[in-house]
């Protein structure tokens, strides 16, 4: 059952808050063991909410749009008195002492924030390895990572422990990791949801994004968090983002019955919608079968009456580079506030401030972090600011105006969300130059400050992964590693999850989640899930 | 912590210098030398982090690898391009200027690792050598 549909059953009162809120918590102890989704639950505060809200309902108040659904946040959200660690050494044990807008937002909507989800340090990577606290497990093969930073969100939902979670997405941390564990994730326009409460790592890129089974919990998730709020100044002063409707006359939103299936309509759900496919997403480093996943769905898109047209984006290739000197730079300042006086770890140095500052701050950053921040630090630095973080801001200017191009021509673009699938656990960590390259299809939207969803589109084998990941062997030997069979125990069916990624123009949150939501319904691939899934829903009280 | 010789010397330099010197280019990855470790420890001083000897070491072939794949930057003819300096075209919007309620002040420096009544604590920064 999606949000959605959880909503409107107990709207019904067919089944009580409390009673959902159990079972979560059911799943929670049968799964996290296994899968290290959360870095603190908070079931007491989770229970007596639920019993409120039953109170609630019962008093004859309405339901709100997310009544009684429960929700994960990433543990770099602010919700107060909870733990927002950020995965971090230097910030465990610290207690928000208020709540984001979003988080009041979902909070307003009848939602009810179960615990805080693992994730890369201060939302610096692309596996959750970076987690002070070990990794999370992609629910399809625990051997390997759910992607990241926004792990453990990512697999709060993939493996059915919530309807609905939050992750930030400042270079692809909620598309790549729904790309990688089956599910939908949605990065909005920038500006478009508060990022007040949001801990901060690149103030220009960080955009607070949900993961759901389905699109219109995506689209149920927005109406309620977006919209414009005065504690950021960045936010746009515009209404919540709200779906198109069915029978909109743009031929391209579906009418959906009460359990999210498509009813009878026209063939032709697409028809005169133009999907730009630009040819740099479909780079020679592209697993192979996920290339064919991704041509599959192009397929679709145009049998369900939508034009594919060819476009370029010629300055993809500087994506990453520019995309790792902006958002280093705007993380060295970011992260300057923790330095043992107002919040988290303090070490004592040799007695003066700036050794306190210091130590404290290399004991509690861990290894990516510690990189990100010296990065950063070189680049804004004197003789090289002009060099580095001057020219990427311009070149980060000619990535958005190829976008701007595109669309005079097309209405979204497709294509793949990562360039591989789910990889194993150990396979890059060596390498921050191979870790970095797994964003080069996500940090372009990011940069230009525009919408993307990757939504499930299909499989590829787990075992080319391994072996033909261009991203891999381009990058360095440490790959090589990768492929040792060690983890093919776990493989299953050795089947992984591949995302389609549909990008908008600015503003355009509305449109590219139509059109997820029309290729959802044409297709079974997210009706898909993770053996560990059924598993779980087996044991007593689990639910779908 | 355990700190080495080296990562001392970085502590008594950022005591010294107002400014720290200005971090000078790191070498091409294949031959890191003795001044891109140089390098690691200025900036390290400036971003305010010790970091000790081995840790350098690997920072600056990294870094030295991860600046020579973005050295790809440079081909491109940028001039006359206006920089993209925020996530947006959008100009900041302001709120109405009025009176909100402030946190309470027990509920923020519950966080302090310390504190002495309504402040953070912190080491002296006047009247020594700082």
């Amino acid at each position: 059952m999606d949000a959605v549909a959880l909503q409107a059953s107990l709207a019904r009162r067919e089944t009580s808050v409390r009673e959902v809120i159990a079972e979560t918590f059911a799943r929670i102890d049968a799964l996290d063991r296994e899968l290290h989704v959360f870095l603190s639950t908070e079931r007491a505060a989770a229970e007596a909410r639920a019993a409120e809200l039953d109170r609630s309902l019962a008093s004859g108040k309405p339901a709100g749009p997310l009544f009684g659904v429960p929700v994960v946040l990433k543990a770099n959200m602010c919700m107060q008195g909870f733990e927002s660690n950020c995965a971090s050494r230097i910030l465990a044990g610290y207690r928000a002492p208020y709540t984001a807008t979003f988080v009041e937002r979902l909070i307003g909507a009848g939602a009810v924030v179960v615990g805080m989800a693992n994730m890369d340090e201060f939302a610096m990577g692309s596996s959750s390895e970076n987690s002070a606290f070990g990794p999370t497990r992609n629910p399809w093969d625990p051997a390997r990572t759910p992607g990241g930073s926004s792990s453990g969100s990512a697999v709060a939902v993939a493996a059915g422990i919530v309807p609905i979670a939050l992750g930030s997405d400042t270079g692809g941390s909620v598309r790549q990791p729904a790309a990688l564990c089956g599910i939908s994730g949605f990065k909005p326009t920038y500006g478009r949801v508060s990022r007040f409460g949001l801990i901060a790592f690149g103030s220009s890129l960080d955009q607070v994004s949900p993961f759901a089974r389905s699109v219109r919990d995506l689209e149920r998730v927005m109406s309620v968090i977006s919209g414009r709020d005065a504690n950021d100044s960045t936010c746009l002063d515009e209404p919540p983002v709200q779906p198109e409707v069915a029978g909109d006359g743009q031929g391209n939103a579906l009418a959906r019955d009460h359990e999210n299936r498509a009813v009878p309509r026209a063939a032709k759900s697409l028809a005169g919608l133009r999907v730009g496919v630009p040819k740099e997403y479909f780079p020679s480093v592209l697993q192979g079968d996920v290339r064919s996943a991704c041509e599959a769905a192009l397929a679709k898109l145009a049998e369900l009456g939508a034009e594919l047209v060819p476009v370029s984006l010629p300055h993809t290739d500087y994506a990453i580079p520019t995309y790792y000197v902006v958002a280093t730079a705007e993380a060295s300042s970011n992260l300057a506030r923790y330095e043992g006086v107002r919040y988290g770890l303090r070490v004592d140095g040799d007695g003066s401030l700036q050794s306190m500052f210091a130590a404290t701050r290399a004991a509690g950053f861990g290894a990516e972090v510690k990189r990100r921040i010296l990065l950063g630090t070189y680049v804004l630095s004197a003789g090289y600011y002009d060099a580095w973080y001057g020219r990427a801001l311009k070149v980060r200017a000619l990535l958005r105006r190829d976008f701007e191009q595109a669309f005079e021509k097309v209405d979204v673009i497709a294509g793949p969300t990562a360039p591989e699938v789910a990889f194993e656990i150990g396979a890059k960590s060596d390498d921050p130059v191979a870790m970095y390259l797994s964003d080069i299809l996500t940090v372009p939207a990011s940069l230009a400050g525009i919408p993307a969803v990757s939504v499930p589109c299909g499989f590829a084998s787990a075992t080319n992964a391994s072996k033909s990941s261009g991203a891999q062997s381009k990058a360095s030997a440490a790959s090589a590693k990768v492929s040792h069979a060690a983890s093919s125990a776990h493989d299953g069916a050795g089947r992984l999850p591949v995302g389609l990624q549909l990008i908008g123009p600015h503003r355009g949150d509305a449109r590219v989640l139509s059109v997820a939501r029309a290729f959802e319904a044409a297709t079974d691939h997210a009706r898909a899930r993770p053996p560990l899934y059924a598993a779980a829903a087996t044991a007593k009280g689990a639910r779908s | 912590m355990i700190l080495t010789p080296r990562a001392s010397i970085v502590r008594t330099r950022h005591r010294q210098l107002r400014a720290p010197p200005r971090p000078s280019e790191f070498s091409a990855a294949s031959n890191m030398s003795d001044s891109d470790l140089d390098t690691v420890y200025k900036v390290a001083a400036l971003a305010r982090l010790d970091v000790h000897e081995a840790e350098a070491r690997a920072l600056a072939s990294q870094f030295a690898r991860t600046l020579e794949h973005f050295k790809v930057l440079e081909r491109l003819d940028v001039e006359g391009v206006e920089p993209m300096t925020g996530g947006s075209r959008h100009s900041d919007v302001q709120r109405d200027d009025v009176p909100v309620p402030s946190l309470d002040l027990e509920r923020i420096l519950a966080n302090a690792p310390k504190r002495v009544d309504g402040f953070y604590s912190v080491p002296k920064t006047v009247g020594g050598d700082e």
